[in-house]
């Protein structure tokens, strides 16, 4: 009996409605936690990204320094990386500040919108690059699954067939928006 | 005196199977009269062909080149090809690029879930778009009473052009600039809702193939086109 899985989620620029989605698969979740262990998630209480993790699932895009340095860790230590999601896959809502520069947007939101103590953060919170890209412009992606958020159903078959082994064909069943 | 014009019947084969086309048929109609999809986005039903996006390409023995469905009329003998590897690589490039070159979010736009470019994609099983996002600067024009142009979601197709030209008669849309910076304009490149010409009749906004134009007031997934007018109004200007 081989040992189970590794199963991984992570979550860079996002509204963590993926997440959501994923929970959305119900009772379901006991069928893949049968399959699978589930080794680092924003659901799980584990600091550090473990080496060896057969699947991981990514929401979101790569839009600071923080998000840029954990996927290239995340891609390095995943044998199938998943982009779930819109963001993953096209920067979606994070990417639509891409026209603007980073320091007109740190005004805007800090400053400008501000009532009370207005300041420009520069500790603790990670720095935005410069635009916000999606997970295959900055590490190689094996599975890419669009949909704001793909259906709970698009997420547990896609699961599914990866932990049989399967490439998912995901022709009629998400789409970029929902 | 009206003689019936006997029409000449040429035969000829798609994707394998023997159909018979009339004379001056395009390729594109034949193939929708025999159930055949062939991609399409600048093409509509009731419009002039205008052969812009290119999505409809396909092969034609005995020619390297690529021929677009919607602008080549059907010749005796003839063999096409409506899906292969070659071409399934140039539509994905096609579909990539007019997704990278403005700034298309399907989740925020008042199209969600009724939009050409976005069902397309989805037909065609794309997932990803491989060329970087070019998330240019664009601007949107609210300045018209009813309507709306996002020129974020606006992918060129001229459908707007060509109905408010060819049907509705008024010609007061039209293209400014070349290659990516092409852009819709009002008459002269003033603002929608400082135009003389315009008569709000909203065709270029059902016409519209994504969010590009929507009707004021819409939210995201709440704008859905109606077109079945637009046949109608072209037979009866034939007539």
């Amino acid at each position: 009996m081989s040992a189970k899985a590794k199963l991984a989620t992570v979550w860079l620029d996002g509204c963590s409605g993926c997440h959501m989605s994923l929970l959305d698969i119900d009772e379901r979740i006991l069928a893949v936690a049968e399959q699978a262990d589930l080794v680092y998630s924003p659901l799980v209480d584990l600091k550090v990204f473990p080496e060896m993790v057969d699947v991981t699932l990514v929401e979101g895009a790569v839009s600071n320094e923080e998000d840029y340095a954990k996927i290239k860790k995340v891609r390095a230590r995943t044998k199938i990386l998943v982009a779930l999601g819109d963001c993953a896959v096209t920067t979606n809502v994070p990417g639509m500040r891409n026209p603007f520069k980073v320091e007109d947007i740190l005004n805007r939101a800090y400053l400008e919108n501000a009532a009370t103590n207005q300041h420009i953060p520069v500790a603790v919170i990670p720095p935005l690059r410069q635009t916000s890209l999606p997970v295959h412009q900055v590490v190689d992606v094996d599975v890419f699954v669009p949909g704001c958020p793909p259906s709970a159903d698009t997420i547990f078959y896609v699961l599914t067939e990866l932990l049989a082994g399967r490439t998912p064909d995901l022709l009629g069943k998400t789409r970029f928006g929902i | 005196m009206n003689q019936p014009t006997q029409a000449r019947i040429f035969t000829l084969k798609i994707d394998g199977v023997d159909v018979a086309a009339r004379e001056h048929e395009t390729i594109l109609e034949l193939a929708q009269e025999n159930n055949i999809f062939i991609p399409t986005l600048c093409h509509l039903e009731g419009l002039t062909e205008f052969g812009g996006c290119r999505l409809c390409v396909v092969e034609v023995q005995g020619s390297n080149r690529l021929f677009p469905a919607c602008m080549t009329t059907v010749t005796e003998g003839m063999e096409v090809t409506t899906d292969s590897e070659r071409l399934r690589v140039y539509r994905y490039m096609i579909l990539g690029m007019l997704f990278s070159e403005r700034n298309h979010v399907c989740s925020v736009c008042v199209s969600n879930g009724h939009c050409d470019l976005q069902f397309l994609a989805a037909k065609l099983g794309m997932t990803r778009v491989e060329m970087p996002y070019l998330h240019p600067s664009m601007v949107v024009d609210a300045s018209h009473q009813h309507f709306i142009m996002d020129h974020n979601r606006c992918i060129l197709c001229q459908r707007c052009v060509r109905v408010c030209g060819e049907i509705e008669g008024a010609f007061t849309k039209g293209v400014m600039g070349r290659g990516a910076s092409s852009r819709i304009i009002h008459d002269l490149n003033g603002a929608w809702g400082d135009s003389k010409t315009c008569t709000s009749c909203g065709k270029c906004v059902n016409v519209c193939p994504t969010g590009a134009l929507a009707e004021k007031g819409k939210s995201a997934g709440e704008m859905v086109k109606r077109r079945d007018w637009l046949p109608y109004l072209r037979s009866m200007q034939e007539d």
